[in-house]
């Protein structure tokens, strides 16, 4: 009997209950009560943030529906499928990288949209599901832990459209997809010594990237995050006027639409990358505490899918997109406490955003269809 | 086991990135601590006086005011609201709209960014200063980014030159400087207040917070002048003016009862609306402020102080004859030969021979107290700022020529104001009364008896007398009311002694005589030509003057002439 347990592959454990409803709707129900309450209380905070202006909100609506439906359309999708299909994708991404270049639209000097028949979208977001996917495709077919060639060839994939996404410029979102490549390097099993080896390159190139690669504006953020009042009325306004915002909120904030420093337009970007400091403000430290609960609870259910994946490919993209969402709140909550430097990125389902939100929930589809699509593997 | 060959890469990755992502957790979470509750140096409390500091601003309450107003509440002097724009230079210029707010506030596009050039390193210019609200709305309806507002009040005279030297002048502080305006500043004055406002980023107010200091409004003052007749006094003064070529001249009209002037012009004047180009002579309220010799005005006074003394009745006979007297080393002259006339005759003809033999057979002392009494070389009191109280000299001993001249006007000095009030005594039967620039009420008004009411009865006929067909001031006289006065014709006084073809004309007289009203003092300083008696060019006015605020005022005729009578017939 102990030997017939123990030779029972636990797929086929899985096989021998009733499915659950999870399980036939292809619905992590977890995951959709965390996202759905954290799209609630976003567009809440959105509404302050915005200025009260309904319009906003209703726009960031429209995107959050668009996002779930494709969330739960991405979940029935054949797991084998995307693998099939990730290359493919990964081409039809960098021809449309490429077509941003060529022919984007302009958006505060950089070049970040694509018009489709009318309708406008950020290819780089989509890059951002798309490469750790592309990474994971190329290094589950390989034997693990990755040789030297596979971890440059994987490299490679993901430096390729960081490169294009550079050139819009967009260092933000360059560096998020670089990232979203590298978690699914680093749950591949990589070896410590690239790790290392990794970490000590990047530390010996930072003074020659500062002189050669970066912008004027991008050294700038970096000095007035070591310094902001160094340059009070400039680039450090931004930060100051943030910090400002979340420490007058005190442990329980002004309260909603009362927060002074946003609404009365002191406090820049308030309702796209400074989203946070209206929330700090208006509803103190008890709802930051609130939003980081949600956040940590959603980051350990995803890690949670991944350390259940049946196969390599699976493992190493739910890993990766969950480690990419958790980059997204650690930067942009860093930024504007002051922790980092300033970088474009918002906060994931709670700043206004369009193409970002939609690719970020169908991102989350692709984790339910993980974690709900279990078969016997043999 | 067969997981792992499953899945061959390192489980154990997966949980090390949740512990790390914990880690990293608290990382945030502690610099979410360290800003918003704990109080570490530039921690909590430090942010939120810097929020505090953003947004709650000291704002000024502005206060207005007190009115000014004529004793029928027309106003004198109000403070209209105005609006001043003003701009944060750099938002302005960032944005395409400079040439549309130029249109609004009447400058070219150039001279608008020439402007935000100049004020480029700046964060606040004004734009327009003490505009109109009703022009000033459409600009601050427009929205115009950096473009702002300051409510203030401008001090407005809506009577203009009419009244503009009672009334005066505040400074752009809204300070009296001038007029009652200064004297009653205290009274006027306002205090603004200052509250706590919630400015936005782009300063505009969103919501008041409190109260610090309440603004304290000004009280409002009313004036005794009846704007009507200062209407009227002003223009005849102007008419005349253009009429006799004279450089200067006032024209005073009090109420004889209280002593409350109801109307003072002076020319050359002022728009205190308008103060560029305006000279000091022209802002001088004469009335009040220049003393001059009232020459022949004077006599009445002299010739009360004689029939106060007992020695002399209007009927005592005077010998004027041969129409010269010697006095000292002086000769004085009549026009002709008088002979032997009475002493109302002296008055109604302005013997100078006759005046004088009346002076010398009075005591000295008396006839100084009678002038006392009558006010002059007393100041009037109305608090005007720059008042004159006139000389009167008072001497130990009097030489026979000083007593001689006080008595026909000469060695004193006295303003319109004295004149009008020193003729109250006649009007008001015997007694004096205090000139007011206010609005008394009856238990307000002061008086003081300088004459007997007989004495003061007789002396209404002897002026009734000039204005007669015989007398000096015929030209004085008004349809349907009785009128007494006395003309006056002054040498003025120059560098040296007399000038010989300076003078200034005069006519103070009071209305109507069976029951006095108004007295009126009408000074006109040197007129052009020969016509230059008192009786020629101050008496006409006069007379235009009375008989237009004796009808204002509705005060019964007391003479219906023939004329009128026949004229009410039809």
């Amino acid at each position: 009997m102990g030997d017939y347990v123990r030779q029972m592959p636990e797929a086929s454990a899985d096989l021998a209950r009733r499915p659950q409803l999870s399980q036939r709707l292809h619905v992590d129900f977890v995951l959709l009560l965390l996202l759905s309450v954290l799209s609630l209380f976003g567009l809440v905070v959105l509404y302050s943030a915005s200025g009260q202006e309904m319009g906003v909100v209703v726009r960031q609506g429209r995107y959050l529906v668009l996002g779930f439906i494709a969330m739960l359309v991405a979940a029935q999708i054949d797991l084998q499928r995307y693998r099939r299909l990730t290359p493919l994708g990964y081409l039809v991404g960098l021809v449309m990288l490429v077509m941003v270049i060529v022919a984007g639209a302009d958006a505060k000097g950089a070049q970040r949209w694509l018009s489709l028949g009318g309708f406008r979208f950020q290819p780089s977001e989509i890059m951002k599901l798309l490469v750790p996917m592309s990474v994971a495709w190329f290094l589950s077919a390989r034997v693990l832990p990755p040789r030297l060639w596979h971890v440059f060839a994987g490299l490679g994939l993901l430096g390729v459209p960081a490169a294009l996404v550079i050139l819009q410029p967009d260092l933000g979102t360059a560096l998020l997809i670089a990232m979203s490549g590298l978690f699914a390097l680093f749950m591949s099993g990589l070896g410590w010594r690239y790790i290392l080896g990794a970490i000590a390159l990047t530390i010996a190139s930072a003074w020659p990237a500062w002189l050669f690669l970066l912008h004027d504006y991008q050294r700038q953020r970096i000095l007035t995050l070591l310094n902001p009042e160094s340059d009070k009325l400039g680039a450090g306004w931004n930060i100051i006027q943030s910090k400002t915002a979340i420490g007058s909120g005190g442990w329980s904030g002004k309260g909603w639409l009362n927060g002074t420093q946003s609404q009365l337009d002191f406090l820049p970007e308030s309702h796209t990358d400074f989203i946070i400091a209206v929330l700090a403000e208006e509803f103190g430290l008890r709802g930051v505490l609130v939003l980081l609960a949600i956040y940590l609870l959603i980051l350990l259910r995803g890690l949670w899918i991944g350390l259940r994946a049946q196969d390599s490919f699976s493992r190493l993209v739910a890993g990766s997109i969950t480690l990419t969402f958790f980059v997204y709140i650690f930067v942009n909550m860093g930024m504007v406490s002051g922790l980092l430097p300033v970088v474009g990125v918002p906060l994931p389902l709670v700043s206004a955003g369009g193409t970002s939100l939609v690719t970020l929930l169908a991102g989350f589809g692709v984790l339910m269809a993980i974690s709900t699509q279990r078969r016997l593997v043999v | 086991m067969r997981k792992s060959q499953l899945i061959p890469i390192s489980p154990w990755r997966l949980p090390l990135m949740a512990i790390v992502i914990s880690l990293l957790f608290c990382l945030l979470l502690w610099k979410l601590l360290s800003l918003q509750v704990m109080n570490s140096d530039r921690g909590s409390e430090f942010l939120r006086d810097q929020g505090e500091a953003r947004y709650l601003r000291n704002a000024v309450i502005p206060a207005y005011r007190g009115l000014i107003s004529d004793r029928r509440g027309e106003p004198l002097a109000v403070s209209a609201p105005v609006v001043s724009l003003w701009a944060d230079p750099a938002r302005l210029a960032a944005s395409e709209r400079v040439a549309e707010l130029a249109v609004l506030i009447d400058l070219s596009e150039s001279q608008l960014r020439e402007k935000l050039e100049r004020y480029a390193n700046k964060r606040f210019m004004y734009l327009q200063r003490r505009m109109s609200p009703e022009r000033a709305r459409p600009v601050l309806d427009a929205k115009f980014p950096g473009v702002g507002s300051d409510r203030e009040y401008r001090r407005y005279y809506p009577a203009g030159e009419v009244a503009a030297h009672v009334v005066g002048l505040t400074n752009i502080d809204g300070k009296g400087i001038e007029g009652l305006e200064l004297s009653y500043d205290q009274h006027l004055a306002s205090q603004s207040g200052r509250k706590q406002v919630i400015k936005d980023r782009h300063g505009n107010v969103v919501r008041d917070v409190g109260e610090l200091r309440a603004p304290v409004f000004g009280r409002d003052l009313t004036l005794s002048i009846d704007l009507r007749l200062q209407y009227l006094a002003h223009r005849e003064l102007h008419t005349a003016i253009k009429l006799t070529g004279a450089r200067a001249g006032s024209v005073v009209t009090m109420d004889s009862r209280t002593g409350e002037v109801l109307a003072l012009a002076n020319f050359p004047f002022y728009n205190p609306n308008n103060l560029r180009g305006v000279e000091p002579g022209q802002r001088r309220n004469r009335a009040l402020i220049d003393a001059f010799e009232p020459g022949s005005t004077m006599k009445p006074v002299a010739v009360a102080a004689a029939l106060h003394s007992g020695k002399f009745s209007p009927q005592t006979l005077i010998d004027t004859a041969p129409g010269r007297i010697q006095v000292g080393r002086k000769v004085l002259h009549d026009p002709v030969n008088y002979g032997e006339i009475d002493l109302a005759r002296v008055v109604v003809k302005s013997s100078q021979v006759g005046m004088v033999k009346v002076a010398l057979a009075l005591d000295a002392q008396a006839v100084w107290q009678m002038y006392r009494g009558f006010g002059f070389g007393v100041h009037p009191g109305t608090g005007f700022p720059g008042e004159s109280s006139g000389v009167l000299p008072y001497r130990e001993k009097w030489r026979p020529i000083e007593r001689a001249t006080l008595a026909y006007g000469h060695g004193l000095t006295a303003t319109p104001l004295q004149l009008a009030q020193a003729y109250s005594v006649f009007a008001n039967a015997g007694r004096r009364v205090s000139p007011s620039l206010l609005r008394l009420e009856p238990e307000d008004v002061v008086s003081e008896r300088v004459l007997s009411r007989p004495l003061a009865a007789q002396m209404l006929e002897i002026l009734e007398g000039v204005t007669a067909d015989i007398g000096t001031g015929k030209r004085a006289r008004v349809a349907g009311y009785r009128v007494g006065g006395k003309t006056g014709t002054a040498h003025k006084a120059s560098a040296g002694g007399y000038s010989d073809n300076r003078y200034l004309a005069l006519f103070v007289g009071v209305a109507p005589i069976s029951d006095p009203r108004l007295v009126t003092v009408v000074l006109l300083d040197e007129p052009a030509g020969d016509r230059y008696h008192g009786g020629e060019v101050a008496a006409p006015v006069f007379s235009r003057v009375m008989a237009g605020a004796l009808r204002l005022l509705n005060i019964v005729p007391d003479q219906i002439t023939h004329q009128i009578a026949a004229a009410e017939a039809v």
